[in-house]
C-alpha cells in the first residue's frame, strides 16, 4: 500500500510529500524524504517486541505503569515536566495539563536549542515569513551557524535555495547564497559565498555588520580576530541593503556558542535595522520536527514558550530559573517526566548527575539513554507514523499527521491523558 | 427545566425591552413555559441574551506570537487554576484558558476573531479547542490572496467566487475578510497601497476592485456575514477620504467597516489627527448597506496587532518599541507591536474621542457594534467601562476632563448628550453583532434560540454592573455566579460551507504546485480532528 503526501515530522522542515509504501506490517520505502526522514519512516516503521510499559527494566502492564508514574510524580514536591520536540501537539498539550496539575516545572528542547531565539524576540520582536515567502521572493539568502545540508537535508531544495518561485522565476540562478560558518561544511559548497568566522565572534561580526548598514564607519583594526575582514563584512553588507527580499536563516551555530540570545539578539536587529533600507526577514532553523510546536502550545496554554514553572498554580517563566539544565544542575527537581527526548545522551552531565538521582518517568518510540535508567518507561507510537495529530514547520505552519502504520503502542497523547487521570484521582484537587 | 423569572428582559430582537418576563430553558434552548423546574429569581436583575464579541484578535498565530513576545504583558495579571478551571496568563492578550473565562465572566458567551490567514486555519482551532466556555468562529483573511489578485486581474470574477468559498471551507471559516486590501501584497516588498485607485504592482488591479469583487463574492454566496473590511490607510492623519471613497466604491453592496474608528482621521498625511466622524457617520447613517463596529480605543499599555503589515512596520517607527512582522505565502501578512494609549497625548486622546463620536452620531443602533478590536483599541475587558461611558453623560464629561484638553475640544464629544439606555446596550453588545454575523440562534431570548443568557445585578455604576454578571448561562447550563466559573465546558466553532464548482480545483491545485511549500492535499482542516464541536452556518445563496 502507498500512501502520499505523508508528512514527516522529523526535523523542522516538515516535509509533506512523502511517499510511504507499507508492506506486510512495515514500511518500506519513503520516496521523496530525504536521507534522514527515510532513515525515521524506516526505522520507526518496523515491527518491534518491545513491552508497551517496563518497570525498573522489568515488563509491565500498562495500568501498573501508568498507576506507578502517577504516585511518582505526585509523591515529588518539585517534578519536572521535559522535552516533547518530537510528539504531537495533541500529547504537548496533555503534558502542560499535567505540569499544571503536579504544580511542576515544564520545559522542551527549545530552552536548549533555540531558546536564545525565543529571548531574542521578547526584546527585539521579530521580522519573519513563511517558507513559502522564501521560495517566492527571496533572491538572498544567507545561513548563519546553520549547516542545512546536514542538519535539514531538503531545505534549501525545497524552500530557500534552488525553487522556482512567484518573483524569482529562475530560482537558483535568482538567488545569491552567502554560508557564514566556523568551519567549512558540506552546506558551504551550495553557497555563492562562504564566509569562515573564528568561534565566537558572531556577536561582533553582526554588530559590525549593523553598523555598516546604517552607513557608519568600523575600523579594520577591531575585526582582527573575528576571521572576516572589513571588505568582506562591507561586501556582505551592501548585498543584505542591496537585495530585495533577504533572509537570514539562523542555526544553533549563534543560538548555542558564547554569547547566546547576545548573538540572536544581534541578529535580529540587524534584521530589524535591514527593512528600513528593504525587505529582509529571519526563520530560525529549528531542530526537531515539532518543537516549533511545543512552543506554541505552551505560548497559547500559559503565555510563555518554554520554561514555565507551575508551582504557585499559575504559569511563570524565566530562562535561568525554570529551564530544564538549570533546574536540574540545581539539584531541585526530585522526579522528572520525559517525554520524547533523551535528556540522559543530550543534557550537560552536571544536569545528568541529577537525573541519576531522581525517579524517571520516560515515554518514547523506541528504547534510549533515558527509557534504559527510568523508573518506569513507556514504548510509544510514533506521531506522524502511527499516531495522529498536530505538528508546526519551523515558520511555524501547522499540518496535520497522518497515522500511515497501525502500531501495539499507545500514543504519547494516550499515556499522558491516563497519568493525569490517575493523578487527579491520587490527587484530590 | 431551568425558570428564571421575575427579571427585567431586555430583547431587543424580540422587541422586549425591560418587561418582566418569565424566560425558560431546556436541552440548551429557550423553550415555552411549562411551569416547572428550577428556578433562578432575577428579581432587581437585568436579563440579556449573552454577550457577541463580532470582532477581537482571540486565536491563532499573530495572537500566539503575541503572547511569545510580550512576557511582561502578562506579569501581575495571572489567573490561578482552581479545581475546576485551568490556570492562564492575563494582560492585553491572555492565554486561551483566560481568554475564554474572562469572555464568559463578563457575560459574552460568542466570540469572532477577525483575521486568520487560511494557512494558518489549523492553529487557529487548535487554540479554539483550548478557549472555554465561548462558542467562536473567524474570519479569512482573503484581501490580498494572490490567486484572488490574478483572477481579477483576468476579468474572473467566478474563479475568485468559487475559491473563496473552497477557501473557507478548507479553512473551516465564518466570512471573508479583508486588511488593507492589495496593501500587504506590497508590503511583502516594502511597499503599500495609499488610494482606492493605486495599481498593486505585479497585479494589475486596485483595491476598489478586490472591494467590489469580494462584496460581491460575499452575496453571492449568500454568505450569513458580509464583506467584512479593514480600510486601506489605517491609522494614518488624512484617512477618512479613502474610508469615504471605500463607502462610496460599495456602492449598494452590503459590507461591515470594521473598527471605523481608526479610519476617521482628517489632518495632513504626518500631521495631528482631527475628528471627521461627523461626515462618515453621516454617510452611514445614510446608507443602509452599511455597518460598522467601533474599535474603541481606552487608555493603558496594550498589544496592536493586525493582518496590516506595513501598518505593523509604521507602529515600529512611531513607538520604537519591538516589532514582529510575518508574511504569509501567497495570502497574507501581520504587524504586532505594543502600545500605550496615553490620556494627556493629542493623538491617543482624539482617537479616544473619536471612537465615542461614533457611537453617538450612529443613529440607528443595529448598524453599530462595540468593539476594541480587541487588544488593538483596548482589551476586551473594557466594555463595561465603554458602557458606563455611553451611558452616564456625567461621568463622560468627568472622563474628558481627564484628557487631553485641546485635543478634545476640537472633537464633538462636547456636544453630545445621547445617553444609551439598556435597551441600546443590549443591540450594540448582543442583538446587533448576532444580526450582523447572521446568526439566528444568537443575540436573543426568543423560543428556539440557544439559551446563552447573561442576568446582570442592577446598579447605577453601569461599569460594576457590567463587570461582574450575577449568572451566566451557556447552552442552559449556568456556568458563572458573581464572576466565577463553575463548570468547565466547551462551546462550538461555527463555520460556513458554500457551494462552488469543483471545476475550480485543478487551478488551486496548480496555484498551489507552483506557489505553495505545503500540498494542495494537506491544506483543507480536518473537521473531526479540529472542530470537534462545530455548526455549520447555512448560506442563502
Amino acid at each position: 500500500m502507498q500512501v502520499d503526501n505523508v508528512v514527516c515530522a522529523f526535523c523542522g522542515c516538515v516535509c509533506d510529500d512523502i511517499s510511504v509504501t507499507v508492506q506486510d506490517g512495515r514500511i518500506t520505502q519513503a520516496k521523496n524524504a530525504c536521507v534522514l526522514g527515510k532513515a525515521w519512516f524506516l526505522s520507526h516503521g518496523q515491527p518491534s517486541d518491545r513491552s508497551v510499559a517496563l518497570m525498573d527494566g522489568k515488563p509491565a502492564s500498562l495500568d501498573e505503569a501508568v498507576d506507578a508514574a502517577a504516585r511518582s510524580l505526585t509523591q515529588a514536591r518539585y517534578p519536572l515536566v521535559y522535552g516533547l520536540s518530537s510528539t504531537s501537539c495533541e500529547a504537548q498539550r496533555q503534558a502542560v495539563a499535567l505540569a499544571e496539575l503536579l504544580g511542576g516545572c515544564i520545559d522542551c528542547c527549545t530552552s536548549v536549542c533555540h531558546g536564545p531565539s525565543g529571548m531574542a524576540l521578547q526584546g527585539i520582536g521579530e521580522p519573519t515569513c513563511t517558507l513559502g515567502e522564501v521560495k517566492n521572493r527571496a533572491d538572498l539568502i544567507i545561513y548563519w551557524g546553520s549547516n542545512p545540508g546536514e542538519s535539514h537535508p531538503r531545505h534549501m531544495a525545497r524552500y530557500a535555495v534552488t525553487p522556482k518561485g512567484m518573483f524569482i522565476p529562475r530560482g537558483r540562478k535568482d538567488r545569491f547564497v552567502v554560508l557564514v560558518d566556523v568551519r567549512p561544511t558540506v552546506s558551504a559548497r551550495a553557497a555563492d559565498l562562504f564566509l569562515q568566522v573564528k568561534p565566537g565572534k558572531d556577536f561582533e561580526l553582526l554588530w559590525a555588520l549593523r553598523a555598516l548598514v546604517k552607513g557608519q564607519a568600523i575600523d579594520e583594526a577591531g575585526l582582527a580576530d573575528t576571521g572576516l575582514t572589513l571588505a568582506q563584512l562591507t561586501d556582505l553588507a551592501e548585498r543584505m541593503k542591496k537585495c530585495r527580499f533577504g533572509v537570514l536563516f539562523l542555526g544553533q551555530g549563534l543560538t548555542q556558542s558564547r554569547g547566546k540570545h547576545l548573538n540572536t539578539s544581534a541578529a535580529f536587529l540587524l534584521v530589524r535595522d535591514l527593512n528600513s533600507v528593504t525587505k529582509f526577514a529571519l526563520v530560525p532553523m529549528r531542530g526537531h520536527g515539532n518543537v516549533t510546536g511545543v512552543d506554541n502550545v505552551m505560548g497559547w496554554q500559559t503565555g510563555f514558550p518554554f520554561g514555565v514553572n507551575f508551582s504557585r498554580g499559575y504559569p511563570r517563566f524565566n530562562p535561568g530559573e525554570y529551564t530544564v539544565v538549570d533546574v536540574l544542575s540545581r539539584g531541585e527537581a526530585d522526579a522528572v517526566l520525559v517525554i520524547a527526548s533523551d535528556p540522559v545522551a543530550s543534557l550537560p552531565r552536571w544536569a545528568v548527575k541529577r537525573l541519576s538521582e531522581i525517579p524517571i518517568i520516560a515515554l518514547d518510540t523506541h528504547e534510549s539513554e533515558t527509557t534504559r535508567v527510568a523508573q518506569v518507561a513507556f514504548t510509544t507510537a510514533t506521531a506522524g507514523i502511527s499516531a495522529e495529530g498536530t505538528v508546526y514547520r519551523m515558520d511555524n505552519v501547522p499540518l496535520h499527521l497522518k497515522s500511515v502504520l497501525p502500531s501495539p503502542y499507545p500514543s504519547d497523547e494516550q499515556v499522558l491523558g491516563r497519568i493525569l487521570t490517575r493523578v487527579k484521582e491520587l490527587k484530590p484537587c | 427545566m431551568l425558570r428564571i423569572v421575575n427579571g427585567e428582559v431586555y430583547d431587543p430582537i424580540n422587541g422586549i425591552n425591560g418587561e418582566v418576563r418569565t424566560i425558560c430553558v431546556a436541552d440548551g434552548k429557550i423553550v415555552a413555559d411549562t411551569g416547572a423546574g428550577q428556578t433562578i429569581d432575577a428579581s432587581g436583575m437585568v436579563v440579556m441574551p449573552g454577550g457577541v464579541d463580532m470582532h477581537c484578535h482571540i486565536a491563532g498565530p499573530k495572537v500566539n506570537l503575541a503572547r511569545k513576545m510580550r512576557p511582561e504583558d502578562h506579569r501581575g495579571d495571572m489567573l490561578p487554576r482552581t479545581s475546576i478551571t485551568r490556570s492562564g496568563a492575563g494582560g492585553s492578550v491572555p492565554s486561551t484558558f483566560t481568554t475564554g473565562y474572562r469572555y464568559a465572566a463578563m457575560g459574552y458567551t460568542t466570540a469572532f476573531d477577525a483575521a486568520v490567514p487560511p494557512l494558518a486555519a489549523r492553529h487557529a482551532h487548535e487554540e479554539f479547542n483550548d478557549t472555554p466556555v465561548v462558542d467562536k468562529g473567524f474570519f479569512v483573511l482573503m484581501g490580498n490572496n494572490e490567486f484572488i489578485l490574478q483572477n481579477i486581474a483576468a476579468g474572473r470574477p467566478e474563479k475568485v467566487r468559487d475559491y473563496a468559498a473552497w477557501l473557507l471551507q478548507a479553512a473551516k471559516g465564518y466570512a471573508i475578510k479583508l486588511v488593507n486590501p492589495g496593501g500587504v501584497e506590497l508590503w511583502k516588498f516594502g511597499g503599500n497601497v495609499h488610494a482606492l485607485d493605486d495599481e498593486v504592482t505585479g497585479f494589475g488591479v486596485t483595491p476598489r476592485q478586490i472591494i467590489q469583487t469580494l462584496a460581491d463574492v460575499s452575496t453571492e454566496l449568500g454568505l450569513p456575514h458580509p464583506v467584512h473590511i479593514h480600510c486601506n490607510n489605517l491609522g494614518l492623519a488624512g484617512n477618512w477620504e479613502t474610508t469615504l471613497e471605500t463607502m462610496k466604491a460599495l456602492d449598494g453592496r452590503r459590507a461591515h467597516l470594521t473598527h471605523i474608528q481608526f479610519h476617521s482621521y482628517g489632518g495632513k498625511p504626518g500631521g495631528l489627527f482631527a475628528s471627521k466622524a461627523p461626515e462618515l457617520a453621516e454617510y452611514v447613517n445614510a446608507h443602509p448597506n452599511l455597518t460598522v463596529d467601533v474599535g474603541q480605543v481606552m487608555f493603558g499599555d496594550t498589544t496592536s496587532m493586525t493582518g496590516d503589515g506595513p501598518l505593523g512596520y509604521l507602529l515600529y517607527q512611531v513607538t520604537g518599541r519591538k516589532w514582529a512582522n510575518v508574511d504569509v505565502e501567497n495570502e497574507e501578512g501581520c504587524g504586532i507591536v505594543p502600545i500605550e494609549y496615553k490620556d494627556k497625548n493629542y493623538v491617543h486622546t482624539t482617537q479616544w474621542a473619536i471612537g465615542l463620536e461614533w457611537f453617538l452620531l450612529i443613529n440607528d443602533p443595529w448598524r453599530i457594534a462595540l468593539t476594541t478590536d480587541h487588544p488593538n483599541g483596548a482589551s476586551f475587558a473594557s466594555y463595561p467601562r465603554i458602557i458606563r461611558l455611553l451611558m452616564d453623560r456625567e461621568y463622560r464629561r468627568e472622563m474628558m476632563k481627564q484628557v487631553h484638553q485641546k485635543a478634545v475640544a476640537k472633537t464633538h464629544l462636547l456636544e453630545l448628550d445621547r445617553e444609551y439606555s439598556l435597551y441600546e446596550i443590549a443591540i450594540i453588545t448582543r442583538a446587533g453583532p448576532a444580526k450582523l454575523l447572521g446568526l439566528k440562534n444568537k443575540g436573543h431570548l426568543g423560543i428556539g434560540a440557544d439559551a446563552d443568557i447573561t442576568i446582570y445585578n442592577k446598579d447605577e455604576d453601569k461599569e460594576k454592573m457590567f463587570a461582574v454578571p450575577r449568572y451566566v448561562i451557556k447552552d442552559g447550563r449556568i456556568l458563572v455566579e458573581d464572576g466565577h466559573i463553575r463548570e468547565d465546558t466547551y462551546g462550538r466553532t461555527f463555520f460556513v460551507a458554500p457551494a462552488y464548482d469543483p471545476a475550480i480545483e485543478a487551478d488551486i491545485r496548480e496555484h498551489f504546485d507552483k506557489y505553495y511549500t505545503i500540498r494542495y492535499e494537506n491544506y483543507p482542516v480536518q473537521l473531526e480532528h479540529y472542530l470537534p464541536q462545530h455548526e455549520v452556518v447555512a448560506c442563502s445563496g
